[in-house]
């Protein structure tokens, strides 16, 4: 059969199974739209900006588990996705961006709309492609998708030129599998390191484990809740691996690290025998590596060679998909006899008390974690939850606790601001059924705002619960605290009226000024199933997020809400930002 | 510790400058890097000097070897290994000074490829340290120009 590179790009991605493309065309990209045009397999998303579309792609992939498909012109059609390709990259999401490139004869001559996509991606995808060819579409698409995919997940782009789209060859077929030299993800467990980490844990007296994105991105979630309630052992988890272990279980301590909770970050310290499940030691983890675990046996297991050994040394390391080194581990442990922890729970419990999630109330304002308390109970802690960045972030993954994973949608390695809208998006198209809300701030929601015209086309109805504190909030916390409430360029001055505006886009805007009227906008904006509403919640502008390890401190120097007087750093401290 | 890494990697555009990029973006540092294609034209070789400590030698061996074009990685300093370079060196001559200098020509084993009035091109082969010898064992105004190749290496087995 006689195709051109687009139409065999298409019947491509058809055959890959991929039900959805967010994109933006240009005229790089004319021929591919074109036969988009023909395929009723594939639903296109048109966003308004490229960036949203990729954010989408990848609230897509984290809520779905699936491969998030993008579609960019040339040029700046590029550049504007490469936030949203960095944002997918640092937290290891499955993508495949397809770019249109200038005509093969033309690329170095500085044609119009060309950039040199393949370099300025390079080091933040998993892998590139730039294809010259029609005869090359196929085998490249299917090797994107195998390397997006497999191994340790992250973004793959190719940029196609548009010659390659053009021109007309004889088609084959997609490729039904494909094996690549240098790359072979498939990785077998080495059970000498499973026994050797058995080894550490029966004599363990203060165990954790300590569980990450991975166990999310690998779908263990079944395999590490068998592990954590065969051992007894407590489990805390990264701002990524949120849900992978239910939050409301008794096990359970919360998230560890620069907001995490009291009782984990102690345990942490103070533990002889941490269990890294998919977690990467990231420094909003680790504090000040000197104070970091000073105590523990560390055994790490992660699909990703270079992210052991990376921050900090370990004692063990098992490389391997999570799922298939827990089983390994299961099945080790079954018949041994697990220390007796009692003691150290006794321990852990004591920290409980600190209750360091308490926070004062007070009257005539409405508090940030009220408003996520409130969305807890009003979507029964069923929702899909997307976020921006900054202190809303922070309170969404504090105060909803997460019974499930791929439930809870944001960046947590490149911090994007403007994530939580698109990827809203992308996560009510991919789970239709369920609740979305998405948590912002009056900084962040800015940042992607023109999606909201998307969000009406495509009938995505999410709930943007935007916590208004007038303040670029994470930013002024850290200028009264480290900065000497010199608050420079943090204030949100000339804010938009939300109301108006989401009015405006024809969705629902509800203000709420009083904590009174919190619970029933709640209620009513979640009642109203098929329209996107926008509460727009006026939160207590001096509200900071507790707890917090200062930058450069240890695990055991945490500040608490309420006692300002620890709130301290140095220079070498805010080195670490 | 100065670490001679061997890759081979699949021949296609680009490849190179994965790798190169690879060393800037994370602050590895490269003391020498050479690369061509073998005996199989899909492979090339590229062997890379760079110098740090375990720890970091460890990591860059890791982050190559993630790399999708990447076949092999090898850390031929862990390894019984021949390492060789090639350099070209310009050599300012008189009268006064030809006779030591062609001496130590003969004593370092350099090979005179091309001659002019004033100015000898030698080709010297063999281990870095050989090589920096041989440019030490000159006046620095003798040396006018230096070409090197970079270090290249197999291991022994
Ligand atoms: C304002 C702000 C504040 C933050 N504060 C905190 C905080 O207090 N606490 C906190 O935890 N984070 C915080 N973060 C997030 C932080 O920056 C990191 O993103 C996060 O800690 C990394 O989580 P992780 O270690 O689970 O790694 P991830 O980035 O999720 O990495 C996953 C790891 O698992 C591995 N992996 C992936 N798939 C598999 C698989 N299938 N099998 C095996 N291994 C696999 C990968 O190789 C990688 O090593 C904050 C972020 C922001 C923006
Ligand atoms: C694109 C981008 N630019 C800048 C930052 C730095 N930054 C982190 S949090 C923050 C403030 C966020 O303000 P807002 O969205 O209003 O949330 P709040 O902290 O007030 O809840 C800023 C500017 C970032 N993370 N992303």
């Amino acid at each position: 059969m006689k195709l051109n590179g687009a139409q065999i790009l298409i019947d491509c991605l058809k055959n890959e199974g991929v039900k959805h493309i967010f994109g933006y065309p240009g005229g790089a990209v004319l021929h591919i739209y074109d036969a988009l045009d023909a395929c009723t397999a594939i639903d296109h998303i048109l966003v308004r900006h490229e960036q949203g579309a990729v954010h989408a792609a990848d609230g897509y992939a984290r809520t779905s588990g699936k491969c998030g498909v993008a579609l960019v012109t040339s040029g700046p059609g590029l550049t504007n996705a490469v936030t949203g390709i960095a944002t997918a990259f640092t937290d290891s999401i499955p993508m495949v961006i397809i770019s249109g490139q200038v005509s093969s004869a033309v690329i170095g001559n500085d044609a119009f709309q060309e950039v040199d996509a393949v370099g300025i991606t390079r080091s933040c995808v998993k892998h590139n492609f730039l294809v010259k060819s029609a005869d090359d579409v196929a085998q490249t698409v299917k090797k994107a998708f195998y390397i997006a995919t497999t191994g340790r997940p992250g973004p793959v782009l190719i940029d196609i030129t548009k010659d390659a789209t053009i021109a007309k060859i004889e088609y084959e077929g997609y490729p039904e599998t494909i094996s690549m030299r240098s790359y072979q993800p498939e990785i077998q467990v080495d059970e000498e390191q499973v026994a050797k980490a058995i080894a550490i844990i029966e004599t363990a007296k203060k165990p954790i484990i300590y569980s990450g994105g991975g166990s999310v991105i690998g779908n263990a979630s079944k395999a590490l809740i068998t592990l954590t309630q065969n051992t007894g052992f407590p489990i805390t988890q990264t701002l990524m691996g949120l849900g992978a272990y239910p939050a409301t279980d008794k096990q359970s301590l919360g998230m560890l690290g620069m907001h995490g909770t009291y009782e984990s970050n102690m345990a942490m310290h103070d533990s002889d025998c941490i269990i890294a499940v998919g977690a990467r030691f990231d420094d909003r983890i680790t504090g000040n590596l000197e104070k970091f675990c000073p105590y523990a046996k560390i055994i790490h297991i992660d699909i990703d060679p270079s992210s052991v050994g990376k921050v900090v040394g370990v004692d063990v390391s098992i490389i391997g998909q999570v799922n298939d080194v827990l089983q390994v581990l299961i099945k080790g442990l079954e018949t041994k006899k697990l220390p007796n922890i009692d003691t150290w729970w006794k321990q852990i419990n004591d920290w409980r008390l600190v209750d360091s999630m308490a926070y004062k109330t007070k009257q005539g304002v409405i508090k940030p974690q009220t408003v996520i308390e409130t969305l807890y109970e009003v979507t029964g802690g069923n929702a899909i939850v997307t976020s921006d960045v900054g202190q809303h972030q922070m309170w969404a993954a504090q105060y909803y606790p997460f019974d499930k994973p791929r439930r809870w949608i944001n960046s947590g390695g490149l911090g994007t601001m403007g994530f939580g809208l698109p990827a809203a998006m992308g996560a009510k198209i991919a789970k239709p059924e369920l609740d979305v809300a998405c948590v912002t701030g009056d900084g962040s929601i800015q940042m992607m705002l023109q999606e909201l015209s998307t969000m009406l086309q495509y009938d995505t109805p999410v709930k943007i619960i935007n916590l208004n504190n007038g303040y670029l909030g994470m930013v002024r916390q850290w200028q009264e605290f480290f900065y000497d409430k010199r608050y420079s360029m943090s204030y949100m001055d000339a804010l938009p009226d939300f109301v108006k505006l989401a009015e405006s886009y024809g969705h629902i805007g509800i203000k709420v000024e009083k904590e009174a009227d919190l619970k029933p906008a709640l209620i009513e904006a979640f009642k109203q199933k098929n329209r996107t509403v926008f509460l727009d919640i006026l939160i207590d502008p001096s509200e900071n997020v507790f707890p917090m390890i200062p930058a450069g401190a240890g695990h055991h120097e945490m500040l608490l809400a309420g006692r300002d007087d620890m709130a301290s750093t140095n220079d070498e401290g805010l080195n670490l930002v | 510790m100065r670490h001679i890494i061997s890759l081979q990697l699949e021949n296609e555009s680009g490849a190179l400058s994965r790798v190169a990029g690879l060393f800037s973006a994370r602050g590895f540092n490269i003391e020498s890097l050479t690369v061509a294609p073998t005996n199989d034209e899909t492979l090339s070789r590229m062997t890379i000097v760079s110098i740090g400590d375990d720890d970091i030698v460890e990591q860059i061996v890791k982050q190559l070897n993630k790399l999708i074009d990447v076949v092999k990685v090898t850390d031929l300093t862990a390894t019984e290994h021949i390492e060789r370079e090639l350099s070209l060196i310009k050599i300012a001559i008189n009268n006064e000074s030809q006779s030591r200098i062609e001496t130590q020509f003969d004593q370092f084993d350099a090979k005179i490829i091309d001659v002019s009035e004033e100015v000898y091109t030698v080709e010297l082969a063999g281990k870095s340290q050989k090589i920096n010898d041989f440019i030490n064992a000159f006046n620095t105004d003798e040396i006018l120009e230096v070409s090197r190749t970079g270090v290249t290496g197999v291991c022994q087995k």
